[in-house]
């Protein structure tokens, strides 16, 4: 589904992925992991399309970027530590205008269904200026998803979320994930991530430093596999 | 958490319609401010308060005015637009919802005419209740088709620059500042054109005086927005 | 560090000699202007210093426009050596005009079509780096900075067409003289050999500078290449 080969991105002089080879099968979910400033969110950006690679290949759903940008766009759902919704619109305004950039026919009944997905359908009337950080994440799921992509990629979804908030957000995933949809999420929750992911990749220095499957885990815990990775 | 019933064809986007996707950008900014009437409030307040401070600059007493009006009516418009322009890419920018617009399968360039326009319809708004506040204030009619004309075109350009370098600027460290500092020393041709047309119609000048400069308004328009169109891409993509 | 190429270095010696003959030629060389006396003399130079900021609007324009096409950083840097070449030129050629001015209009300063527009084009080379300064990924800073110049040099030629709309006491000294213009002049055979050299002197000098100043920005760049090696 995600396809990525010898990924370089430069800043200017600065290089911060060199040479990153990804490759994610339909349904997988993959938990990016990595310490700060190890090119996560950059990474995640090039396959959100919104930074262009300065080389390599990067196909996702078929489509390549940044040629293909459109076509991998409709495809795709995005959800940043930063809400992507508007203040002084209620929950179903922001998804009503999102269901109109991307054309979807039948609108109403959609966001019906992806507010009671992510749990607000009782505060669909309501200004997301109200809601609480928990509420505006789970609503930026729901226009993430409104489209219903083959692919969402989460970037750190659990960025100034308390315990029931986060928790709320695992189950929302969970959701996401279960409807047969590929995920790649970063984090540096490494419990988060264990509990929700298939697949665990290491990136450090600008490249894929170690990858495992759940079940290749095998005795050992996520945390030891992940210090591995990084000493190595 | 009730578990929905997908069928993955149903959603399937279609290709979002170019025209489709500038209206909902000016529908959502539209109803936004019409909630919170912020940005509108602040421009309008701003704007008043120039007026103000040009009534004890300039003594505008009645054998003044006529011919500073125009000058006095395009400051103000020009300082309170840029308070307008700044606020409505801050929008965009501090929630990430900049990202959201650029996430959407549609061309880049109807963003960038979805924000023209409701950046537009925020300066005519102001400028409809600065109008006949003005003439109140002074004793001039300033409602001559003429002039709203002229209100009009200059206003577009005004925006259609304002805009791209409002885009711009929001994604710079010293965007607070930096908008009116980018955009006054282009716009230059707007408020010589504008000033200079409405002088002519609030003066009674023959139409062949003013026509130059509705011209010159048209061709601005014109040149600034293709211009825009083609470099917007540039503005907001990394 | 690579050595300074031959050219380059015969080309520096070039331009000093030019500007040597130049300044001879202007005043030493050409008669006395009858009317204005000496200070007539600076004109020489006003116009040539002029004619290089010409020169360098239009290149930054020009590099701004490949740089959006070929995305390559080397054009940003020939963009920059140009606004700057440009920005001191039309400051030398504003500052020769006032002092010109001063006698022959009996005022430093007065709002006609070419000096307004040189003003207002510094005024843009200002904010040009304002925005430069504010951003920190050099690629964005690059296409941003080409946009404006961009911007810049399609508005500025209208803006001098909108003053000019208004009447103008700027002499035209070359083609036709509007009625309203004061301190034209004629020129005579020895004045029209120390002005056309002084042009073609500081045609060169400007290439000599332009070349000098992209070699500087290229150089720069390298340093801070070797910078982030040493830093990794």
């Amino acid at each position: 589904m995600i396809e990525v080969k010898k990924l370089v991105k430069r800043f200017g002089l600065k290089t911060v992925l060199r040479g990153v080879d990804f490759k994610v099968q339909p349904g997988e979910f993959v938990a990016l992991l990595g310490p700060n400033g190890a090119g996560k969110t950059t990474f995640l950006r090039i396959l959100a399309s919104l930074s262009r690679p300065s080389m390599g290949i990067v196909d996702i759903a078929g489509y390549s970027l940044p040629k293909q940008a459109a076509a991998v766009r409709a495809r795709l759902g995005v959800v940043s530590h930063l809400p992507l919704v508007y203040d002084d619109l209620t929950a179903e305004e922001n998804l009503t205008f999102y269901g109109r950039m991307y054309g979807i026919e039948n609108a109403s009944a959609r966001i019906t269904e992806v507010l009671e997905m992510v749990g607000l359908e009782a505060r669909r009337r309501d200004l997301v200026r109200t809601f609480s950080r928990g509420m505006q994440q789970r609503l930026a799921i729901g226009r993430a998803v409104l489209h219903d992509p083959d692919v969402v990629l989460f970037d750190e979804p659990y960025t100034g979320l308390d315990q029931d908030a986060s928790s709320m957000l695992d189950d929302v995933l969970q959701t996401v994930a279960g409807q047969g949809r590929t995920v790649v999420m970063t984090s540096h929750d490494l419990a988060r991530a264990e509990n929700l992911a298939t697949r665990f990749d290491i990136l450090s220095r600008g490249v894929i430093a170690a990858s495992s499957t759940r079940e290749g885990l095998g005795n050992g815990n996520l945390l030891t596999f992940y210090k591995q990775a990084l000493a190595g | 958490m009730t578990e929905s019933t997908l069928t993955t064809t149903t959603h399937r986007p279609a290709k979002s319609s170019f025209w489709k996707a500038i209206a909902a950008v000016a529908w959502k900014d539209l109803a936004a401010e019409l909630r919170s009437r912020e940005l509108l409030s602040a421009m309008l307040v701003f704007s008043l308060l120039v007026i103000l401070i040009f009534n004890f600059a300039l003594e505008l007493d009645i054998a003044t005015r006529r011919s500073v009006t125009s000058g006095v009516l395009w400051s103000t418009f020009a300082f309170a637009g840029t308070l307008g322009l700044n606020r409505s890419m801050a929008i965009e920018k501090d929630r990430g919802c900049l990202d959201g617009l650029l996430l959407a399968p549609v061309d880049r360039s109807a963003i960038y005419f979805g924000k023209v326009i409701s950046n537009l319809a925020f300066m005519l708004i102001v400028e409809a209740i600065v109008l006949p506040i003005y003439s109140v204030l002074y004793n001039t009619n300033l409602f001559q088709p003429g002039l709203l004309l002229v209100i009009l075109l200059g206003s577009v350009g005004y925006v259609a620059v304002g805009t791209l370098l409002a885009s711009m600027a929001v994604q710079t460290r010293t965007r607070d500042v930096l908008l009116p500092i980018l955009l006054f020393p282009v716009v230059v041709p707007v408020l010589i054109a504008a000033v200079k047309a409405s002088g002519g119609y609030l003066t009674g000048a023959p139409m062949t005086d003013i026509l130059p400069w509705l011209n010159l308004l048209i061709a601005y328009d014109v040149i600034f927005t293709a211009i825009a169109f083609m470099v917007f891409d540039y503005v907001v993509e990394e | 560090m690579q050595a300074k190429p031959s050219t380059l270095k015969v080309l520096d010696v070039v331009s000093l000699i030019l500007l040597g003959i130049s300044t001879y030629l202007a005043l030493v060389f050409a008669p006395t202007e009858a009317v204005m006396g000496e200070v007539q003399r600076v004109f020489y130079f006003h116009v040539a210093t002029a004619w290089v900021g010409m020169l360098g609007f239009m290149a930054a324009g020009v590099s701004g426009i490949i740089y959006l096409r070929t995305g390559d950083l080397k054009w940003d840097r020939v963009e920059i050596a140009a606004v700057e070449i440009s920005l001191v030129f039309f400051f030398i050629a504003i500052v020769l005009g006032s002092i010109w001015a001063r006698p022959v209009w009996n005022t430093w300063w007065t709002w006609d079509p070419r000096l307004t527009t040189a003003a207002i084009t510094q005024l843009i080379y200002i904010a040009y780096f304002m925005l430069r300064q504010g951003i920190e990924d050099p690629d964005r800073r690059a296409r941003f900075g080409a946009v404006y110049t961009l911007v810049g040099a399609v508005s500025v030629p209208i803006t001098f067409m909108a003053i000019r709309l208004f009447r103008t006491i700027h002499p035209v000294v070359i083609g036709t003289e509007s009625a309203e213009a004061q301190g034209g002049f004629n020129m005579t055979a020895d004045m029209r050999v120390a002005f056309f050299f002084a042009l073609f002197a500081f045609t060169v000098i400007f290439v000599d500078l332009f070349w000098n100043r992209i070699r500087m920005g290229t150089l720069a760049d390298k340093v801070e290449q070797l910078k982030l090696k040493v830093m990794q």
